[in-house]
């Protein structure tokens, strides 16, 4: 156990040593991954990225909320036959609330964009939300400071707001905004509840840039014409099939449409966001595991190309080291100690490069999150390519006749 | 037990295309615990194989080697390093130390290999320096020394395991004469503490430290004299 111990910080410093002494045919036969570990680590800081963003962002919530509204997110049938249809009204909603069974809980919603202000902040085209209390639950979206709005304050319409991330940000800062009066369109409203930071998810909609107020308020401000949208939370993910169906027929009747004629609404579901991002991460998976394979397989034989010409070179140290009792497996855990070291060179630069590219990325393109387990992959990731690289040379290494060894010039 | 080594009918044979060399053809010998003996003979004679044979670096294709009443011949090569690192103190002509450590981690390595503790290592390989008389110069690397002073740190390397027998194969081959003299001096006083060396040489000045001197010619045993007495013992 000593001797292991020895033997292996030993190795260690006689790599130190050799990859000192050829700093840049190490640094070169590093490439290969060095490349492999920043596409590892990007890729996986990617998909980490989409996958919190996803989970946080409202597409997440609701794979059992149903959307009622005058389009299909994806529908195929043209602007020009849809562009009529007339608009999801108070009393289609109503009708709705009143009819349908198999549904958890129901609320409306309707949206514009406002001018806000607070004090000698102002902000133009604010998403101005309005919607009941039922909202919160209908979602399942929980507010993070202070709290939603009540039913008594919904029916009453009291003009009380809830605010995303970063209306909290641009006009609060880190000052403590519950109880803060601001003002929407000119009317005067207090903030009563705040949401956590949700990230836009490749354009899908979320809180970050919106305020939500009781449904009556906003009627009062900005009129009753808009088209709603009904969300419908279904009592389960299984019975959300029966609850569209459902859906459907209450809304085909309540707006007058004969049976078998075509629907002139969409009844819509978010899973066909999570179809999108399980399609988009899937891509990333695919390029990104086929260029980190093709550079590490390349990376690899690079290393163990200059393993075979250190090993070469050092032949007679080879013979010295057996002439003093080393075993073979004493130069061959030397051998493998340095091109593992060598490889998780490569790995550490590639993770330095990986830092700033990840948040570029995250800036210019997709979201991206570091999380420690990535750092921890991209070492074991070399490590292992350091050892099957090395493998072979250090067997060589190994196998080599002490007196031919010492012999050698 | 005082034999230290014994062997009997060492061949060692090298098959050169169709040819057949014999470096070795049929040693037997036995030396004793705190001999000194030169083995010398004209090149190509087979002194460096048979060294090599003694000190387990290489194996012969027949005959028996037993080292301190061990037969060698059936050892695995983990075994055979073990002996190289415990019984053996290697001394080549051309030094062979480790060019990028210092004198100190040269002579440390054996007993790296050996699984001493650092404290204790560092502890014997400056003994075994101060021993060779280069305590001055423990952090001095290979090329920055004298070919003497490298053939001493080769030297303190070879003691510093406490090994049954000292190997020198040509350890003068590479300095002047002065400087050789110097050396055969250490070994001598090395002798006088109790080791068994062997060493290799061209020169009877050298061969003069010696007590016993062996002649080699054509892989054979030529002579094999006892200088005290100063008689030819029979092969
Ligand atoms: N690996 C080898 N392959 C073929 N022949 C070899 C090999 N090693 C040694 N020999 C031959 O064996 C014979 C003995 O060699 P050895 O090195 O033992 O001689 P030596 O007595 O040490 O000579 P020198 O005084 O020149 O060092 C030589 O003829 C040499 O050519
Ligand atoms: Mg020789």
């Amino acid at each position: 156990m000593k001797r292991l111990l020895n033997e292996i910080r030993e190795s260690v410093l006689i790599s130190l040593n050799a990859i000192n002494s050829n700093k840049v045919r190490s640094s070169l036969a590093t490439l290969g991954i060095v490349i492999g570990i920043t596409t590892v680590t990007i890729l996986q800081t990617a998909i980490e990225g989409i996958n919190r963003a996803f989970e946080k962002s409202i597409a997440s919530v609701g794979a059992d909320v149903l959307y009622v509204q005058k389009f299909e997110w994806f529908g195929r049938d043209d602007w020009e036959a849809i562009r009529n249809r007339p608009d999801i009204n108070w009393q289609q909603y109503e009708y709705l609330v009143r009819n349908i069974q198999g549904a958890e809980s129901v609320c409306p919603t309707v949206a514009t964009g406002s001018t806000v202000t607070y004090k000698d902040l102002s902000s133009e085209n604010v998403f101005i939300f309005g919607t009941t209390d039922e909202y919160q639950k209908t979602l399942g979206l929980e507010v993070s400071e202070g709290r939603f709005f009540t039913g008594r304050e919904s029916d009453a319409a009291f003009p009380v707001c809830v605010i995303g991330h970063d209306i909290k940000e641009s006009f609060f800062g880190n000052t403590d905004p519950i109880g803060k009066t601001i003002q929407i369109s000119g009317y005067n409203f207090r903030v009563i509840g705040t949401y956590d930071k949700m990230g836009s998810m490749l354009g899908l909609f979320s809180l970050d840039n919106r305020i939500i107020i009781p449904i009556y308020v906003f009627f009062k401000i900005f009129g009753t014409r808009r088209s709603l949208t009904i969300n419908i939370k279904a009592p389960s993910i299984e019975a959300i099939d029966d609850t569209r169906e459902e859906v459907r027929a209450i809304m085909k009747r309540a707006r007058k449409i004969p049976p078998g004629e075509k629907d002139d609404f969409g009844v819509n579901q978010q899973e066909a966001f999570r179809q999108t991002y399980e399609s988009l991460t899937g891509l990333i998976k695919t390029i990104g595991t086929s260029i980190t394979l093709l550079s590490l397989i390349v990376g690899s034989i690079g290393i163990a190309n200059i393993m075979f010409v250190s090993v070469k070179e050092r032949t007679r140290e080879i013979g010295i080291r057996k002439a003093i009792g080393a075993k073979r497996s004493t130069i061959l855990l030397q051998f493998l100690t340095e091109s593992v070291g060598i490889c998780l060179m490569g790995g550490i630069i590639g993770l330095i490069i990986a830092f700033p590219l990840s948040l570029l990325i995250d800036k210019l393109l997709l979201p991206t999150v570091m999380p420690l387990w990535v750092i921890f992959l991209a070492l074991f990731i070399s490590a292992s390519a350091g050892i099957i690289a090395g493998f072979f040379p250090a067997w060589t290494a190994s196998k080599l006749d002490p007196v031919e060894a010492l012999r050698y010039e | 037990m005082n034999e230290i080594i014994k062997t009997a009918d060492i061949v060692k044979k090298y098959i050169m295309g169709s040819e057949e060399l014999y470096a070795l053809n049929g040693v037997s010998l036995t030396i004793k615990k705190n001999e000194y003996v030169a083995v010398m003979g004209p090149s190509g004679s087979g002194k460096s194989t048979l060294m090599n044979i003694i000190g387990c670096l290489d194996t012969p294709t027949s005959g028996t080697y037993e080292l301190a009443g061990q037969n060698v011949s059936e050892l695995d090569d983990s075994k055979l390093a073990s002996v190289r690192n415990k019984q053996i103190g290697f001394v080549f002509q051309t030094f062979n130390l480790l060019p990028r450590s210092n004198a100190l981690h040269n002579v440390e390595l054996p007993l790296i290999y050996a699984g001493v503790s650092k404290s204790e290592r560092i502890q014997r390989a400056k003994e075994a320096l101060e021993k060779v008389g280069l305590a001055d110069r423990m952090m001095h690397k290979p090329n920055e020394l004298s070919g003497g002073q490298r053939q001493r740190v080769a030297i303190a390397r070879a003691l510093v395991n406490n090994p049954s027998i000292i190997l020198a194969d040509e350890p003068t081959g590479n300095l002047d004469s002065k400087t050789g003299e110097e050396i055969m001096e250490l070994f001598d006083s090395l002798h006088k503490l109790g080791n068994t060396i062997i060493l290799v040489t061209h020169e009877d000045f050298i061969a003069e430290h010696a007590e016993r001197i062996i002649r080699l010619r054509d892989g054979k045993i030529e002579s094999d004299t006892l200088k005290q007495i100063n008689k030819t013992i029979e092969t």
